[in-house]
């Protein structure tokens, strides 16, 4: 039973199509896992056990009808408390929602439901997704599996370290700023953010709408690529979301190969602020698509620099808006209705009660940004800013089928170390961050253990918007070549918990 | 760039419907004036020719028939508010006494 959660999703589903063994087999381990783990890694914010296993036994049913399955049918996954569930609490991981349960799916939720995946939970995450560290929880943070003391990467650290806790196959996570490469890089995952608009954002809750991505996480490329098929297509409900056919991930996914291919290094990538060990592993990445038949090219993107300070404008900006749905009056937390107050007065203490300090710094500065006066100094030259990157992006891929770059410019931190120094903070996003203003598409897949920590690094993928499939053409053959030489999975070498 | 002084975080709360408690306004003040010295920098491209871009995607008006569609029942769309009144959300009073 103990080597069910060793298994890729792949793998599993396959083996329960075979008849090998029962998806209530398979979602009674994860279980049991979770259990067992949970409370040391706190990955998980709801754990669903009689909804997963009702779903596992609807799977199970369905095979002894000998109906057809789903290529991920019977599988486990953890599910980023960002998307509504239907009867299932839902929290943003923010006070403001505790204990909504929310009346309807999310479009990503009713795909996952109607491909028989199973979902065991909802997993912990910054409040409102912001955030770099899974610390910004109102409920707690997350331990990374690596080393409990230090952060699983945010904002969707749960996701991340569920699966790097064999707590879970597959999770979902979504990527404003880099929440799921970032996470998936400190946790020796693979995490994949979708080009925008490939994933249905309905019932995800909005924290910046022109930036926020849903994605897979996983603990292989294929699985990855699996989980990208069902999720990812048109949604009539999200009128940002894509009206073309999904790029063939899967398979992409099964058939890795580099050679050929133009890859570009980002020059601006790398530098200052670096971890060494870091910067080695990222070197002999590329130094392997070399070895695998790639040209490599160095790209420079002059105005990544700018990428970070025009994301923390334009995020809180949209922030500041969509979080003023948060009101007291129609769901979720209200404070201080005591008959003498009015609608205005509640509003402003029901938010100030319920949250945290991150989401309010960045409602803040999303209104300062937003105000008059200042609107075209920081707002509006934001915005020049995305132009600019976008161009950058154009120009490279002019040049390179893919870019390439560390995911993070340091390996996962202490918990608590840069808790009460937001500049400090949001520079764990510098290398993700280019791909949300522009739109396109990016993975993070595991590259090594950093020789000064022992802690995992992640080399970052990027691929022009709508061309996720070289993204998986890529990582599949990076993963082989890197499981070849290191003769098993990275995440074997994680101490076991 | 002008620091952000305590008066202007008191004022930014209020905008924004926060009822910030006197130390977190000391403490957002140094914050956020820390935040925006260092994305100021955006506005050195401001001059230039540069077209905003707001959305990685050229958005459209997406329209569907006018048609009347299953959707939430009004116990469903009333589920999760913090009070209730007559299949109606109830609401703190709006306009004041005068």
């Amino acid at each position: 039973m103990a080597d069910l959660i060793k298994l890729t999703a792949a793998e599993i589903a396959a083996k329960i199509a075979a008849g090998e063994v029962t998806a209530v087999e398979v979602t009674e381990a994860h279980l049991a896992r979770i259990e067992a783990v949970d409370e040391k890694v706190h990955a998980f914010l709801h754990v669903d056990r009689e909804g997963a296993l009702a779903q596992a036994r609807a799977v199970d049913a369905k095979r002894e009808r000998g109906e057809k399955l789903g290529p991920l049918a019977g599988v486990p996954l953890a599910l980023k408390d960002i998307f509504t569930t239907e009867g299932v609490p839902t929290t943003v991981g923010s006070k403001i929602l505790e204990g909504w349960l929310p009346p309807y799916d999310a479009t990503l939720t009713k795909k996952l439901k109607a491909a028989d995946v199973v979902i065991l939970g909802k997993t912990n995450m910054d409040e409102f997704a912001m955030g770099s560290s899974t610390e910004n929880s109102a409920y707690g943070p997350t331990g990374n599996p690596w080393d409990l003391t230090r952060i699983p990467g945010g904002s969707g650290g749960g996701s991340s370290a569920a699966l790097a806790a064999y707590e879970a196959p597959l999770a979902i996570g979504t990527d404003t700023g880099g929440s799921i490469r970032q996470p998936a890089a400190v946790t020796g995952t693979v995490g994949v953010k979708p080009t925008y608009g490939a994933v249905s954002r309905y019932g995800m809750v909005a924290f910046s709408s022109s930036l926020d991505q849903g994605g897979p996480c996983a603990r292989t490329v294929l699985d990855a690529a699996l989980l990208h098929e069902v999720i990812a297509g048109h949604d009539e409900l999200d009128s940002t979301s894509i009206d073309a056919p999904v790029p063939p991930v899967v398979e992409a996914a099964r058939n890795g190969d580099v050679k050929g291919m133009r890859i570009g290094v980002v020059k601006e990538f790398s530098g200052e602020g670096y971890q060494a060990g870091v910067m080695q592993r990222f070197n002999e990445s590329v130094e392997l698509l070399r070895e695998l038949g790639a040209e490599i090219v160095e790209i420079s993107c002059p105005s990544f620099d700018m990428a970070l300070a025009a994301y923390y404008l334009i995020a809180p900006s949209e922030c500041s808006s969509n979080l003023a749905r948060f009101d007291a009056m129609r769901y979720g937390l209200r404070v201080g209705d005591d008959g003498t107050r009015s609608a205005e007065d509640v509003t402003a203490l029901t938010r100030e009660a319920g949250f945290g300090p991150e989401v309010k710094r960045r409602v803040m500065l999303g209104t300062y940004a937003l105000s008059s006066g200042y609107y075209d100094a920081y707002y509006g030259s934001a915005q020049k800013v995305r132009t600019l990157i976008t161009r950058d992006f154009e120009k490279a891929f002019e040049q390179v089928d893919v870019l390439v770059s560390p995911t993070t410019p340091t390996t996962a931190f202490p918990i608590g170390e840069r808790a009460d120094d937001p500049m400090a903070m949001y520079l764990a996003d510098l290398c993700t961050i280019p791909t949300n203003l522009a739109g396109n598409a990016a993975m993070s897949l595991p590259c090594g253990l950093a020789p000064e920590d022992g802690l995992p690094v992640g080399l970052q993928i990027i691929a022009p918007a709508m061309a996720d499939d070289r993204l998986y053409k890529v990582g599949a053959a990076v993963e082989a070549a890197f499981t070849a030489r290191w003769g098993h999975p990275l995440l074997e070498e994680a101490p076991s918990l | 760039m002008p620091g952000i002084t305590r008066e202007e975080v008191a004022h930014l709360a209020r905008l924004a419907r926060l009822e910030l408690k006197d130390e977190e306004l000391d403490h957002f003040a140094g914050q956020l004036d820390d935040i925006i010295g260092a994305v100021a920098r955006v506005s050195e491209v401001a001059d230039q020719d540069v077209p905003p871009t707001s959305h990685p995607l050229p958005l459209t008006n997406v329209m569907r028939p006018d048609v009347v569609r299953p959707s939430l029942t009004p116990e469903q769309a009333l589920s999760g508010a913090p009070a209730q009144e007559q299949q109606r959300f109830k609401v703190p009073q709006i306009l004041g006494e005068e």
